[in-house]
């Protein structure tokens, strides 16, 4: 039964990949000016001394669109191929698999904080609804909501060195050069990621929370005479928890856009970096790799939800 | 058969009457949501400020004035002067006007294109929605910076390009939630009593479905103008916005002005306030303008 559920997720996921590849590859190429004229006239280190027919022909873009797309796509299924840079000449897909797991880490750190922050208030807000702490809580959680990321992150920045001449660290440790200094280095930009997606998770754990002890079957577990704490836990909380892991999934590409920020201001290499780097170098070939990657991990990432999901809410599996 | 007429044009009398119920929907709005309100009026007044940027503002938003540089807030300089000597008041005024017009534009945009998706796939179904759906999956995928981040660095930065950007891009990932509502509305009998008179499907759409799925509407078209706000911002920030030397929120975070915060933290200060009460004020009326008008859709967000 559960092979049967994880196949057809699988194989719904094929027409979404298809989609994103398009996405990816039109994008990029479907705007006016060509790429090739945005090199010739940028003039920059990658583009001089070669012949526009000859750039041309080396991005293979003297074939018609649609033999591009086949081939562009041909290249990465058979041979994980995404071009090499332009810039550097190195593959892309070196490039990216190298910075892939900085920005995984800090997305998932900030996910675990935001987790652990949200749930709790979430609940407690819930049980506690139109008191005092549930509308500070509430407000609390729009104000996070509106508080832009990059603000906090350039507060962070400046303030603390102009208070106790303590600034946070610039230069990256990686995780097996130091592994203390490399996560403390990454906590407290994965603090401010974490500030909006805790806000989020709180506010729709509250309301599932709300919904659930509504339910008979959690005045059945309070007429019975079961403690309150075991009613919660194990009636109220798991079944408020389902929509909560679909967030997850919603989450990710949330998480993923806001550690791009966060990599730019406390200078990560992670992916985000990688990406504004290739910007400024107008390195084509790197920011395709770059946006395609991100689009698949975020759907690989949704494709877990999904089937955790599944494990965890018996009625989805036979749907 | 004589034609039915379905509804005249709004007489003295119903105008009368809308008025009236907007000046219920006000009153409501205050006694039943009281911060709702107050984010109305924040958002009416960030909307005068950036409206009149022209008379407010004491100084021009690119004036230099070499002997005011990184001058601390006082009575001459409200907010402060930047690094180059610029009144960083009348910047955010000026920021403000162009952070509320790419707001509203895109937001517009974005609804339009959300509303014209969603009733597409909502009221036809069938093959048409399956394929449309794989494709807003697709397009949901990816982080709205990232595309962003993307299209600017091949068009190349401005205001337009960043209007229609965040309009394609919101207007794709909220047609999901027209669609839902087109879906409730589609199933109810006096659509179906509709579609058995005879009415063309435009006739159904224009004059059964649209006026149904307005609270959805308005209550989308809101929320995405905190969400333009913000993003934009960050755009700005990462230097991709309308770039210099209009003045931006996110663009006075950046840059140059970074060097100068150690000496000036004031030029930190003032643009990211005004980005956080500008949306949480908005937050705060599109969650109030949800529960009023479509209490079906609270707790989407």
């Amino acid at each position: 039964m559960i092979g049967g559920y994880v196949a057809r997720r699988i194989l719904a996921l094929i027409p979404t990949l298809f989609f994103a590849s398009l996405i990816v590859f039109f994008t990029i190429r479907l705007i006016p000016g060509s790429v090739i004229d945005l090199m010739l006239s940028q003039n920059d280190g990658s583009a001089s001394g070669l012949p526009r027919a000859q750039l041309e022909a080396a991005l293979g873009l003297d074939q018609p669109i649609y033999i591009q797309y086949f081939r562009w796509l041909g290249s990465l299924l058979l041979h994980g191929n995404l071009g090499n840079s332009l810039w550097t000449g190195t593959p892309v897909m070196d490039e990216v698999v190298h910075r892939l797991p900085v920005t995984f880490e800090l997305g998932a750190m900030a996910l675990v904080i935001s987790l652990s922050i949200g749930v709790p208030i979430g609940v407690y807000t819930a049980l506690r609804q139109n008191t005092i702490g549930d509308y500070i809580f509430r407000t609390v959680s729009i104000l996070a909501l509106a508080i832009p990321g990059f603000w906090i992150g350039t507060l962070v920045a400046v303030l603390p060195a102009l208070w106790w001449g303590w600034s946070p660290p610039i230069s990256y440790v990686s995780l097996l050069q130091d592994p203390v200094a490399h996560l403390v280095q990454l906590l407290i930009p994965a603090l401010i990621l974490a500030m909006a997606s805790s806000a989020l998770i709180m506010r729709l754990t509250r309301t599932m929370m709300l919904e659930v002890l509504r339910q008979d079957y959690i005045r059945t577990a309070y007429a019975k005479g079961l403690p309150v704490r075991t009613i919660m836990a194990r009636h109220a909380l798991r079944n408020a928890l389902i929509p909560v892991i679909t967030l997850i999934g919603l989450l990710a590409p949330l998480l993923f856009g806001g550690t791009i920020i966060m990599e730019q201001i406390f200078a990560i290499p992670g992916m985000g970096l990688l990406l504004l780097e290739a910007v400024g170098n107008r390195d084509y070939p790197m920011i395709t790799g770059v946006f395609l990657i991100t689009g698949i991990a975020v759907i690989i990432i949704n494709l877990l939800v999904d089937l955790s999901y599944g494990w965890f809410d018996p009625k989805v599996r036979t749907r | 058969m004589t034609e039915i007429t379905y509804r005249s044009k709004p007489s003295g009398t119903q105008l009368m009457r809308k008025l009236s119920s907007f000046r219920s929907f006000v009153v409501r709005l205050f006694r039943e949501n009281p911060l709702g309100a107050i984010g109305a009026v924040v958002c009416l007044i960030f909307l005068f400020a950036a409206i009149f940027a022209d008379l407010l503002a004491p100084y021009g938003f690119n004036q230099i004035m070499p002997s005011n540089r990184t001058k601390p807030p006082s009575w001459q300089f409200w907010f402060g002067t930047d690094h180059l000597g610029r009144d960083i008041f009348s910047r955010v005024l000026y920021g403000a006007r162009l952070s509320i017009i790419i707001a509203l534009a895109a937001s517009m945009l974005a609804t339009i294109i959300s509303v014209v998706i969603g009733i597409i796939t909502g009221y036809l179904g069938g093959k048409i929605d399956m394929i449309a759906q794989r494709f807003v999956d697709a397009w949901m995928s990816f982080p709205d910076i990232v595309i962003l981040i993307v299209v600017v660095a091949v068009v190349g930065p401005g205001m337009l390009q960043i209007i229609l950007v965040l309009g394609c891009l919101y207007g794709v990932a909220g047609s999901r939630i027209i669609r839902s509502a087109v879906l409730s509305v589609r199933e109810q009998s006096f659509i179906h009593a509709a579609q058995s008179i005879g009415g063309s499907n435009t006739r159904v759409i224009w004059r059964h479905i649209l006026p149904n799925i307005m609270p959805p509407i308005i209550v989308l078209f809101t929320m995405r103008v905190g969400a333009v706000i913000l993003v934009e911002a960050a755009l700005s920030f990462l230097g991709l916005g309308v770039p210099p030397p209009t003045p931006t929120w996110g663009g006075m975070l950046t840059g140059s002005a970074r060097n100068y915060m150690y000496l000036a933290p004031w030029m930190a200060i003032a643009p990211g306030i005004c980005l956080t009460i500008v949306v949480f004020s908005v937050n705060m009326f599109g969650d109030a303008l949800r529960d009023l008008l479509d209490p079906r859709m609270s707790g989407t967000r």
